[in-house]
């Protein structure tokens, strides 16, 4: 059993706005069998604090198009995207790119 | 493991370029940003030593990066400009008055002095009491035709020789789709152009620094040097279109990159065929405003609303402009069909 994790999330750039305004949160993840992934991270996220519209934050199993994923500040894309494997501590901002001009 | 910068080769790489596939470090990533735009400016002339260049300022993340990029440039390669900030107060409480908050912020943090004109001053309504008259359905046509000529009077006011905006990539490739989708040539044509000439009096000549940027290095360009920008969507109807448009393309892009750049590409080759009658330009006989027709649209909504007949800018009347220019009364008809608020 892994033990549970405490991450810090930020969302920006408007995403915020679907998470009634709050832009920095600390979560804690229940601890499981299998080391949390990104995958995991955004279904919990769905389930456990998006307010309102979630498919403007998720499409399929990833996130919406047009949003950007920073994992301790650099580029998901790069940390290997929804199978990055979660470490205790780490920071993770997810900024919407569709938002005002 | 960490991945390290294609680049430098010593610190960590922060990001993906999408334009590139290169894995950069922050400041690999600043500077290759940076010297695109340079090489932007640069290719396309778009400016000229000891020109005075107004930065269409909204206080959202194209125009927050396009002053920053502006001013190191301006500093690094000594173009000799004097830049400015020039913002347009639509008027529209819980929104504008947010972000002209941030614009006045980036005044301080950027020392670059900045002016705000006001629909309220240049015309007398705001966006607040236009929606009041005309509801939610047309009022962002009145609000792009008011900003567009704003900007130039704002502009003229200030002697600014050129106006740049913080259009981006995306926003290009978007505005070539949608009017593919409506097939309007004539936009179609001109929508790609970098620069804009003087088509006129009283317009001042327009350019996009940003018009290859990918939003995506816009959005963390600004992130990474921890820029001030504002990012709340409109209080009133948003461009449903444009949205759909935006969303198609945003979806492209995940699939292929290079998408955007693509779509770019084929508006700016496409070739129009000889023979497509294109309007032609001259000049609003009431305020000097360049005008295809007798009256300027901005002159004609503003007739509508103060005549208390809100519909008349939209949608074709062209033949009541000799009327509205006359002063002469319009028939009860005419006034019925232009009063209708359920439009
Ligand atoms: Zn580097
Ligand atoms: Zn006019």
């Amino acid at each position: 059993m892994a033990a549970p994790i405490t991450l810090h999330l930020e969302f920006g750039g408007g995403a915020e706005l679907l998470f009634d305004g709050v832009k920095d949160h600390q979560v804690t993840l229940p601890s499981q069998s299998q080391p949390w992934d990104m995958k995991q991270l955004l279904v919990w996220i769905r389930a456990n604090m998006l307010k309102e519209r979630p498919e403007l934050f998720v499409q399929g199993d990833t996130v919406r198009p047009g949003i950007l994923v920073l994992i301790n500040d650099a580029d998901w894309e790069l940390m290997g995207e929804l199978t990055y494997e979660i470490q205790d501590q780490d920071s993770v901002v997810f900024i919407s790119t569709l938002h005002g001009g | 493991m960490p991945i390290l910068c294609s680049s430098c080769e010593k610190k960590r790489a922060v990001l993906k370029r999408p334009k590139t596939g290169h894995s950069l470090c922050k400041e690999c990533f600043f500077w290759a940003f940076e010297e695109e735009v340079h090489q932007t400016i640069i290719s396309a002339r778009l400016f000229n030593p000891g020109e005075t260049v107004g930065i269409g300022a909204s206080g959202g993340k194209d125009s927050t990066v396009l002053a920053h990029v502006l001013k190191v440039l301006n500093e690094r390669y000594n173009y000799g400009l004097k830049l400015l900030l020039l913002s347009v107060d639509e008027g529209i409480t819980g929104y504008r008055d947010d972000s002209l908050e941030t614009v006045k912020r980036n005044e301080q943090q950027y020392a670059l002095p900045l002016t705000i004109v006001s629909y309220e001053e240049l015309y007398g309504w705001t966006m607040d009491a236009i929606v009041k008259q005309v509801g939610l359905k047309n009022n962002c046509t009145f609000c792009g035709v008011f900003r567009r000529q704003a900007l130039d009077r704002g502009a003229m006011m200030l002697n600014v020789d050129k106006i740049c905006t913080g259009h981006n990539a995306d926003d290009v490739a978007e505005t070539v789709l949608m009017n593919v989708l409506r097939g309007d040539i004539a936009r179609l044509r001109r929508c790609t152009a970098i620069s804009t000439a003087s088509e006129g009096e009283g317009v001042v000549p327009r350019c996009k620094p940003l018009k290859y940027a990918y939003e995506k290095e816009i959005v963390l360009y600004a992130y990474f040097n921890k820029l001030d920008y504002f990012s709340t969507e409109c209080v009133y109807s948003p461009n449903a279109y444009r949205g759909h448009a935006r969303t198609f393309l945003k979806d492209l892009e995940s699939v292929r990159p290079s998408a955007i750049m693509d779509v770019i590409h084929s508006g700016e080759n496409l070739s129009v065929r000889e023979g497509v009658r294109m309007p032609v330009q001259g000049t609003c006989s009431r305020c000097g405003y360049i005008s295809s027709q007798a009256l300027c649209k901005a002159c004609v909504l503003l007739e509508g609303l103060n005549r208390g007949l809100p519909r008349l800018g939209i949608g074709k009347h062209h033949r009541l402009h000799g009327k509205i220019l006359a002063k002469e009364p319009l028939t009860q008809e005419e006034e019925r069909k232009l009063k209708a608020v359920d439009f």
